[in-house]
């Protein structure tokens, strides 16, 4: 708890760095993590797919209260992402001042700093959005 | 199938409690509700907690508290699913007092998340999502809320004074209960003037942490009979899942789960939305009590604030919800919370509400959520 | 007297072929793709002089740029590389190696470049490695993926130089130190190939003008040491020497672009080989976001190639303390055209602009005690 678990953080960062998870064969629905069975049909049929890199802000927060390891990031953006699969991500919205958000802003995809784990010091660097630089 | 019955119940204050541990707390539920049945021995413990095993570092808790009660022996165990493990526990005693195998049963529910920093406490309660597109990239509890508060403000395009009221009237509520956390009044000026915990959701519109434990015995109809104490039947308790990450979900304003738990539970036992006379919801944040109401079917799509704006869920209106001030007000020690939830429909329907005392009480619906309702769980208590 | 410098040294060097032990001449090297990569964070020159009770107009550039609180040198480098990759059109799994030129490794141990790979996407069949070498470790990773892809080792590769610079508070860095990162694909010949390399000059010696000790936080420096014997030696010297090997004349270029740790060195360079500001102005952007160190020269390049036309001649040369300079003749290719516009030019990202006080700097450089 409240530390960075170093061998779950090496073993999603498919999701983590590129948001390449795991989609069925058989009804499209896509997982960020790996199943072997379909959340959503059943089906056992599973293959590796990678997200769109931009997507559309459907909702947004700012988040003033954080929890452990977030702190120094606070006042930070949490928003959910339509991709354009349909599939919604939650993610941070990076490079983006609070009065600058819009719902149904276009995104993209970047990398960026997560967290630092104050213990061993790891970084954990993963997937954020921001507004896309046209 | 055994006929189940609540015959007793014990509470703490829920509040901060430096000086007391969960162990201490829960055996001082467990002995008010031993004492008010006038019984020594259970034939089974069910613990229901959450967080023991991270802010006590201590598992076990079944074992413990038998200890803590000088029962050991007794076969006791913990039960979690999440905030909605204390319903879990008590489907777990009703389970095993209908199956025939049991007939008294202590349930009872303690968290102690003041062990704990309050920044601790918030990752803690965000443990009922996935954690990786969760906990893990910054998003917590509230946040979730928050985006399905944003979301629902923009679907039904409602501002948020609705939302926002249900604070309101859960502190209305609790001004007047001994066992609250939040005794007291306010106004929904206080609600949007104070600070932000996740925009739009705000500080007042959210549960602090808290301590409490809180104890019910179950029994079945051979035992009920033989004990003075009030009782109160339970006529079902249904439990239903989802994916935890609403965002995962068809609709993720809809509690599909609540939505199943509470269809099947009304109709298993052949009743109407319109007989239930009281509804203890599971408010977590302000918008949890819409979505609660609305997937449930008590209130049309987009129409909670409204509803809650306009007395209707009041102690004297016509759906009274959260009649000793729910999470918000009463306080949400976690593992405890729907243990609380269901020993306050008790004490509507054995009249023993107080200042809170609903008239014409017949059917009390306890609804309690893991999470975002990743675990639902719906008990319908029945007047005897 | 920067010229009696740059003079004696080439008076060394009278055969060049004698004491040269590198090839200059570059062999079927070419830039498929390329992207710049500026934080959109500025703080003004006049704010740090505030704080330390120095006078506004005694500043070296009017602002820098500054990574955010989520941003490091190998977020900034993946921005720039994703740039490149982009433009390129490669397949990710096609890049054979990653090497990235930084002075702001965000792990002692532990390289970037992997991750930064990984991020994209790109082989796990790849060679990696941080490359250090002050602010020219950019163009240091730069002449590695040439050899390679010379050699045909490799496809393609990606090099990169990112950083984000250090400079101690109240020092005389602290007004220029900025965050960046620049990054090329290279490859074969190609008709769609942005540019080729068509030469190559390194130059180096011991030189004690900068320098960051292991397991210290800020770089130390020699003060006005730091520019006649370090960075105008370094610079004309490779520069110079270049010319003299090719047989090329400062005419022959449309631009320039030099390492610049402030306005002035590279202008004084102009004027010492008379150049005109104008082959200079397009690929100088130190004014308005600071030294980005190992990104430094490579964001003026990117800045060049977002407006260079085909045929056009590019001489770059950086500087890295320590000290040396990589100077390279660079000639844009038809397939600038068509891949400028498939990532945003420098300009929109330097336009993001977002200014911040002293008091958010030092939060975002990690410059405040006590904090996790």
């Amino acid at each position: 708890m409240f530390v960075i678990r170093i061998p779950r953080y090496w073993r999603s960062k498919g999701f983590r760095y590129r948001l390449e998870g795991y989609r069925c064969e058989k009804c499209g629905h896509f997982h960020h993590s790996p199943r072997l069975v379909c959340r959503k049909c059943g089906s056992r049929s599973i293959r590796r797919d990678r997200l769109s890199q931009t997507g559309r802000l459907i909702s947004y927060t700012v988040v003033k209260s954080s929890t452990p390891l977030f702190e120094q990031y606070v006042p930070y953006v949490v928003g959910v992402v339509k991709m354009v699969d349909g599939s919604l991500v939650v993610g941070q919205v990076t490079d983006c001042d609070p009065e600058e958000l819009r719902e149904d802003m276009q995104v993209e995809v970047t990398l960026r700093k997560i967290r630092v784990d104050g213990e061993n010091k790891l970084i954990q660097y993963g997937y954020k959005f921001r507004p896309v630089i046209e | 199938m055994q006929k189940v019955y609540i015959a007793g119940y014990g509470l703490t204050k829920v509040g901060e409690h430096w000086d007391k541990s969960l162990e201490t707390l829960m055996a001082e539920s467990a002995l008010k509700a031993l004492d008010y049945t006038g019984l020594s021995r259970v034939d089974e413990i069910c613990v229901s907690n959450v967080y023991g095993e991270v802010l006590q570092e201590q598992l076990v808790l079944g074992s413990v508290l038998a200890e803590e009660l000088g029962v050991s022996g007794v076969p006791a165990v913990r039960v979690e699913a999440g905030a909605a493990s204390g319903a879990a526990a008590i489907r777990y005693a009703v389970n095993a007092i209908q199956s025939g195998i049991t007939n008294v049963v202590l349930v009872c529910g303690g968290e102690k998340l003041t062990d704990g920093t309050q920044e601790e406490s918030l990752s803690l309660l965000s443990m009922d999502e996935r954690y990786e597109v969760a906990g893990e990239i910054g998003s917590h509890f509230f946040s979730t809320a928050a985006l399905l508060y944003r979301m629902y403000m923009r679907r039904y395009d409602v501002k948020q004074d609705g939302i926002a009221s249900f604070s309101v009237i859960s502190h209305e509520n609790a001004s007047t209960v001994q066992h609250a956390q939040y005794p007291f009044k306010i106004g929904l000026e206080n609600v949007l003037n104070s600070p932000y915990v996740a925009e739009p959701l705000h500080r007042l519109e959210t549960t602090a942490q808290a301590d409490g434990a809180a104890a019910l015995v179950l029994c079945s109809e051979n035992i009920a009979r033989k004990l003075d104490s009030p009782k109160v039947l339970v006529s079902g308790i249904h439990l239903a899942t989802d994916f935890p990450n609403p965002f995962d979900r068809e609709d993720p304003l809809h509690i599909q789960s609540l939505a199943a738990s509470t269809s099947s539970l009304l109709s298993m036992r052949g009743i109407s939305r319109g007989e239930v006379s009281f509804i203890e919801l599971f408010d977590a944040a302000s918008i949890l009590a819409a979505l609660s109401l609305e997937s449930s079917g008590f209130i049309p799509r987009g129409k909670s604030g409204e509803a809650a704006m306009s007395g209707r869920l009041s102690l004297n209106g016509e759906l009274p919800i959260n009649t000793f001030g729910g999470l918000k007000a009463r306080g949400h020690p976690v593992g405890a919370t729907p243990i609380y939830q269901v020993a306050e429909a008790y004490l509507q329907l054995t009249r023993q509400a107080g200042k809170n005392q609903l008239d014409n009480v017949r059917f009390g619906l306890v609804e309690s959520l893991a999470g975002f309702g990743s675990s639902s769980v719906s008990i319908l208590l029945e007047e005897v | 007297m920067t010229n009696h410098v740059f003079a004696s040294s080439v008076t060394l060097f009278k055969k060049l072929q004698e004491v040269m032990a590198a090839m200059p001449k570059v062999n079927g090297a070419y830039i498929h793709g390329y992207g710049g990569y500026v934080p959109r964070f500025r703080i003004k020159a006049a704010e740090i002089a505030r704080v330390w009770g120095k006078d506004e107009k005694d500043v070296p550039i009017r602002e820098k740029a500054v990574a955010g609180l989520d941003e490091d040198t190998i977020t900034m480098a993946v921005e720039a590389a994703r740039q490149a990759l982009t433009r390129a059109g490669v397949d990710p799994k096609k890049i054979g190696a990653v090497h990235v030129g930084t002075e702001s490794k965000p792990y002692a141990v532990k390289p970037s470049g992997t991750i930064v790979a990984e991020a994209l996407g790109i082989s796990n069949f790849i060679t990696s490695a941080d490359y250090e070498f002050a602010c020219k470790a950019g163009t240091e990773a730069i002449q590695t993926i040439i050899a390679m892809v010379e050699a045909r080792r490799i496809e393609y590769g990606l090099a990169i130089g990112a950083d984000t610079a250090q400079g101690r508070p109240s020092d005389a860095l602290e007004y220029t130190a900025a965050s960046g990162a620049a990054a090329l694909v290279i490859g074969g010949e190609s008709k769609d190939a942005v540019a080729r390399f068509e030469y190559s000059m390194t130059y180096v010696t011991d030189t004690p003008d900068f320098w960051r000790r292991s397991y210290e936080r800020f770089p130390m420096h020699t003060s006005r040491f730091t520019g006649e014997p370090a960075y105008f030696k370094h610079t004309l010297t490779a520069l110079k020497s270049l010319l003299q090997e090719n047989g090329y004349k400062i005419s022959d270029f449309d631009y320039f672009v030099f390492h610049q740790p402030n306005v002035k060195f590279p202008l004084t360079v102009a004027k010492v080989l008379a150049i005109p500001n104008s082959k200079v102005e397009t690929g100088l952007v130190s004014g308005i976001i600071g030294n980005t160190y190992a990104a430094c020269s490579l964001i003026g390049l990117v800045r060049i190639l977002d407006s260079a036309k085909p045929g056009q001649r590019i001489l770059l040369t950086s500087f890295g303390s320590g000290a040396g300079s990589d100077s390279l003749v660079i000639t844009v290719e038809d397939g600038i055209e068509s891949k400028r516009n498939k990532a945003p030019q420098l300009d929109k990202l330097i336009a993001r602009r977002k200014e911040i006080d002293y008091a958010l700097y030092i939060k975002m450089r990690d410059k405040i005690r006590g904090v996790q």
